[in-house]
């Protein structure tokens, strides 16, 4: 009997970029908001950035801390490890002490505390630009280093900007607008840059 | 004669129901599986996406002062690196280590189960866990997965009762008593540097300089491995990190800078000329 190929796959590609740098005590998390599956484009105003923090509020009776948000992702993610969601993930917040804090993903939920990262169709293009402006020293070594970069928080968003100008020219699927997030001690701002529609 | 079958039942998850978070981690936890004719075919689909870390390298030996652990840092997707900074040396609780090598999310999510049930084993039982006991548990539970396409090749390494106490344990369902091993692909390179230096009556500087010499050198000439070599020691008071070094700085270190066999070759002949040119001269 010949081995029968499936003609439906439960996965899709929909593409774009997302970044986030973690500073001394702010952090910026920014992405494109479009959406695409193949050559087509969906939609130009997909928003890949939400907030979640209210469930565990109200069974822990106190505010959920960036860590252990990161562990629920992780372990969330995990929970699907034979039927994976398809979906590389950057968490973005401030830790109990008011320090931005980043996790980097892969699809099945390991996960790492980094400085900064992207993931997602441009990475590939954006991480190395963000390698060589913010190479913060590895966390592993000894004597330990501080992580998050000495940026200011405007130098920060200028810089991720910059990323998703020139990820834009040459990844077909980033583009059109992007939605920057900065969260700090007084709270979170949105802001939008206009990107390139091609 | 009715025969007894229950050691061949396996722990294996049910299909569908899934537990919450906090209930389901005293029993083994529960998985959704796709609803799909074919799981395999679907498994190596989904593993390309999933994309294990399998470049890496980790060693473990025991000595007279007791067990060295070592890894690189490294994390790559295919040949692209995701990854300089990823902890592979994993603290399960305050007196065992484990080591990562294959999957990044399976390692990081059974070590973090193997901690909850050895600290579970610590208040049911008013004693520590011993490193069989816990080994013999990843193991059963790795056993039970069997064939699902996880990928874990580990080495619990820690000090209980008895002493210190070295296992490997892997996703085959493999698990081996030893007193030296290295595992990934830059394995073959850490063992020749670990077996030719080894001595069982080293001091903990000794064995920290042959742990970190030998991921050293797996990670010149491993391309899959790099980034910061961690060297943790485990005595009688538990494990203590003791360095963490960018293999680019040991480099300078470590590899002496002497002129390359063609340099000197090139140097001899260009001295060669300039003496014939000279006595030429002096004839003329």
């Amino acid at each position: 009997m010949v081995k029968q190929q499936p003609n439906w796959s439960p996965y899709d590609n929909n593409g774009g970029s997302c970044v986030a740098i973690a500073g001394a005590d702010y952090c910026v998390i920014a992405a494109d908001t479009r959406m695409s599956s193949g050559y087509n484009i969906l939609t130009r105003d997909y928003s890949k950035i939400c907030k979640l923090h209210l469930i565990y509020q109200h069974q822990h009776n106190k505010q959920m801390s960036c860590p252990a948000m990161a562990q629920l992702l992780s372990n969330t993610l995990y929970y699907k490890r034979f039927f994976p969601y398809y979906a590389f993930n950057v968490l973005g917040g401030l830790d109990n002490e008011g320090k931005g804090c980043v996790f980097t993903y892969d699809a099945v939920g390991s996960y790492e505390r980094v400085g900064y990262s992207s993931q997602g169709s441009g990475s590939t293009l954006i991480m190395p630009f963000l390698d060589n402006q913010l190479k913060s020293p590895s966390p592993l070594l000894l004597p330990a280093q501080d992580a998050v970069t000495p940026l200011s928080e405007s130098e920060a968003v200028d810089l991720v900007k910059t990323c998703f100008a020139s990820a834009t020219e040459r990844d077909i699927y980033t583009g059109d607008r992007l939605e920057i997030v900065v969260l700090n001690a007084d709270g979170i701002r949105r802001e939008y840059m206009e990107l390139r529609k091609d | 004669m009715k025969l007894d079958l229950s050691g061949f039942e396996s722990t294996a998850p049910f299909v569908g129901a899934s537990s919450e978070l906090v209930g389901g981690l005293a029993a083994a936890p529960s998985f959704d599986i796709p609803a799909t004719t074919d799981f395999d075919g679907f498994q190596k689909e989904a593993i390309q996406m999933v994309k294990p870390a399998k470049g890496t390298t980790t060693l473990a030996f025991i000595f007279k002062e007791g067990v060295m652990v070592a890894a690189d840092s490294r994390a790559s997707m295919g040949g692209y690196i995701s990854s300089q900074s990823v902890k592979k040396i994993i603290e399960i609780n305050p007196y065992m280590l484990g080591t990562m090598a294959g999957g990044a999310a399976d390692c990081q999510f059974w070590h973090r189960n193997l901690g909850i049930k050895c600290r579970l084993h610590e208040l049911a039982n008013k004693r520590r866990i011993s490193v069989t006991g816990a080994s013999k548990l990843l193991a059963n539970i790795l056993y039970s997965y069997r064939g699902m396409g996880l990928s874990v090749g580990t080495m619990i390494a820690g000090w209980d009762e008895t002493g210190p106490g070295l296992y490997y344990v892997d996703s085959e369902g493999g698990r081996l008593k030893g007193t030296r091993f290295s595992v990934g692909s830059g394995s073959p390179y850490a063992y020749g540097v670990l077996d030719s230096g080894y001595k069982y009556d080293m001091s903990v500087e000794e064995a920290a300089e042959l742990a970190r010499r030998a991921i050293y050198h797996a990670t010149f000439r491993d391309g899959a491995s790099g980034g910061v070599a961690s060297v943790y020691h485990v005595g009688p008071n538990g494990w203590e990190k003791l360095s963490g070094d960018d293999v680019g700085d040991l480099h300078y270190k470590y590899y002496p800078a002497m002129p390359s066999t063609e340099q000197e070759m090139v140097e001899g002949i260009e001295q060669e000329m300039e003496e014939e040119i000279e006595q030429e001269m002096e004839e003329a």
